[in-house]
């Protein structure tokens, strides 16, 4: 075999015999093939398929971003308010870098939720993929806390107590609650110690576990194979060469074509980058261009439009511990999704009406409570609205078990389609 | 000798290497876990404070750090301390402070050693926010039932002049207040309170 092998590669390149000496090494060509050129997704892929893809840009554009703004930052109380200012004024393309690192952030949370509304919209979350929502699930816990521990760093008035409120959220566990939110901080406040630890887990511990989960979550996606806009199983019909018949290649037919959302993407990057990277105050929040004063609460204490969603709801419940465990519930019921949802039709396209109107009812409440959340606590009528919206919040996962199972669904066709209305 | 394994030695020597080894992981991981925990340098600034109230006059209030939480010291009016003993306690979620944290000495309904003077950590027990001093009665954003107190612009928290929190806040018990001790009539000591009493 090996005599076989090397009179082959004697008529070709120098190129290919180099890969060859590798690929004895390393499974080069092998993980290509399985990841890329010999990896089929549907054919029939729409525009919500770019999400995953784009996430990576963005994890990237954070990874190398964030590894620059590291050269010049200072992680101490005295000195970090200071420091970002001295990139933004004075280090080469200093701002420019920053910029990117903090729109960055947005971009990763309206990336990640249209990416995880898709998988409401197709049914990608069930069997048998429920392990890949819940790598996913855990990903977005990761972004969550990166994001939260990353927004200390700057020391201004928001970062310090937008802090101040989130650590004393562990306050709110019964029993041991005061310690944890002691052994948090490092102190008996926020202090220079707790900004120096968040500014180790937020550049070092997180990103290497968001990369590695990453990797995870793509690796459990190629065990099952990418579902598609019909929720059909593109591997139960195959060619006589073992190829599903509704799949094409990877690559390079998806890379292609995400390419073209890559461009977009970076377009419209580019363009909240260099004409709007504070976003009116909702990438940037105005209150953090003051430094952190201990003594001084800001006016008006939201956080970044990508939690105020959670947020409204932690407001809306006049008891500090129930509180908390609502906004956290908020978040733990999306790990139930695969077993709450019953129906067997995995894709919008086929569903029945109850599930549309449930999940536009979701998607709507969200979106509102997302806006309260930015509001101020003073207005009645808006904790009265928070009420109303958590409420349809909690009501699309808990009736989701009875309104899934007697859901009227319309017949799934063998092959994908196109265009699904007729 | 035979060539069959023994499996029930073998069973036995994996869980035994892995609960001696789960045992070393466990025991690794405690000073990693209590390096979290406040540093000695940490605990050496969070020492007690003196502050002198004598210049103090009546209605104001003076802010010092202590463990890097604000503490007020109000010396409260006579009008003032009139409205806090007037409050009906339905209004009260907390009346008595039972579920607050309060030293012993303070128990009482103006919460303090001394009547007119209030020792109060001005952060918020809902979320740690620090509340304004709003001691204007009924202004028009705060309505016709405020009589003078904290007001948190977070939540919306309301408490009463002593710091008790009112029916209806998101604030779960009422601001607590530190250990701090008199010494003479007008040097209080915040963070020791050795021999304190009301």
């Amino acid at each position: 075999m090996s005599a076989a092998r090397s009179g082959a590669t004697a008529s070709q390149g120098r190129c290919a015999r180099l890969i060859d000496w590798v690929d004895e090494r390393f499974p080069l060509t092998a993980m290509i093939k399985e990841h890329a050129t010999e990896y089929y997704a549907a054919k029939n892929f729409n525009a919500w398929y770019v999400f995953g893809v784009l996430a990576i840009v963005v994890l990237v554009i954070q990874l190398v971003t964030g590894i620059f703004l590291t050269m010049n930052y200072k992680p101490s109380a005295t000195e970090a308010f200071a420091s970002v200012e001295y990139i933004m004024r004075d280090v080469q393309w200093g701002w420019l870098i920053r910029y990117m690192h903090s729109t960055g952030a947005s971009a990763f949370f309206i990336v990640v939720y249209l990416h995880m509304f898709r998988a409401l919209l197709y049914g990608s979350y069930k069997n048998p993929r429920e392990l890949l929502w819940l790598i996913g699930m855990v990903i977005y816990l990761a972004l969550m806390a990166e994001a939260f521990m990353g927004y200390l760093l700057p020391w201004g008035q928001m970062s310090y107590w937008g802090a101040q409120v989130i650590v004393s959220l562990f306050g709110a566990i019964p029993g041991v609650g005061a310690d944890l939110v002691e052994w948090i901080r490092g102190d008996y406040f926020i202090s220079d110690i707790t900004l120096n630890r968040f500014f180790a887990l937020h550049v070092a511990a997180v990103p290497l576990a968001l990369v590695l989960l990453v990797v995870m979550h793509i690796l459990a996606l190629h065990e099952t194979g990418s579902l598609n806009p019909d929720g059909i199983e593109i591997k139960e019909r195959k060619d006589s060469r073992g190829i599903p018949l509704d799949g094409v290649a990877f690559h390079p037919y998806y890379t292609a074509k995400d390419l073209v959302a890559i461009v977009i993407f970076f377009a419209l990057f580019a363009a909240v980058v260099f004409f709007a990277p504070e976003m009116g105050g909702y990438f940037l929040e105005h209150a953090n261009f003051e430094p952190a004063n201990m003594l001084k609460t800001p006016e008006h204490i939201a956080p970044v439009w990508y939690f105020t969603p959670f947020y409204a709801i932690l407001r809306s419940v006049p008891s500090k511990g129930w509180g908390a465990f609502l906004m956290m519930m908020a978040i733990v019921l999306l790990f139930f999704l695969p077993w709450l949802d019953r129906c067997r039709v995995k894709s919008i396209r086929y569903r029945g009406w109850t599930y549309k109107l449930a999940l536009a009812v979701f998607i709507v409440s969200f979106v509102a409570l997302g806006y309260l959340g930015l509001q101020p606590a003073t207005e009645l009528v808006y904790v009265y609205a928070a009420r109303f919206f958590a409420a349809l919040y909690f009501l699309f996962f808990l009736l989701m078990p009875l309104y899934t199972s007697a859901e009227k669904t319309r017949p799934v066709p063998e092959r994908v389609v196109y265009d699904a209305s007729h | 000798m035979s060539d069959e394994a023994d499996l029930s030695r073998r069973h036995f020597l994996t869980v035994a290497t892995s609960v001696v080894g789960g045992v070393g992981v466990v025991l690794t991981a405690v000073p990693f876990v209590a390096s979290f925990r406040p540093s000695a340098r940490a605990q050496a600034m969070g020492g007690p404070v003196e502050v002198d109230i004598g210049k103090l006059e009546d209605g104001a209030m003076v802010r010092v750090v202590w463990r890097g939480r604000p503490v007020w010291i109000l010396r409260r009016t006579k009008d003032m301390v009139g409205r806090i003993e007037a409050e009906p306690p339905s209004l009260l979620k907390d009346p008595d402070s039972a579920e607050s944290e309060q030293p012993d000495y303070t128990r009482n309904p103006l919460r303090a050693i001394k009547p007119d003077i209030l020792v109060v950590v001005g952060v918020c027990t809902h979320l740690g926010c620090a509340p304004i001093e709003r001691f204007d009665v009924a202004p028009p954003d705060l309505g016709p039932d405020w009589k003078g107190g904290f007001y948190c612009p977070c939540h919306g928290s309301r408490f009463d002049m002593a710091g008790r929190v009112m029916v209806g806040s998101p604030a779960p018990t009422n601001l607590p207040i530190p250990p701090y001790r008199f010494v003479g009539d007008n040097m209080i000591i915040i963070g020791d309170d050795t021999g304190a009493k009301a």
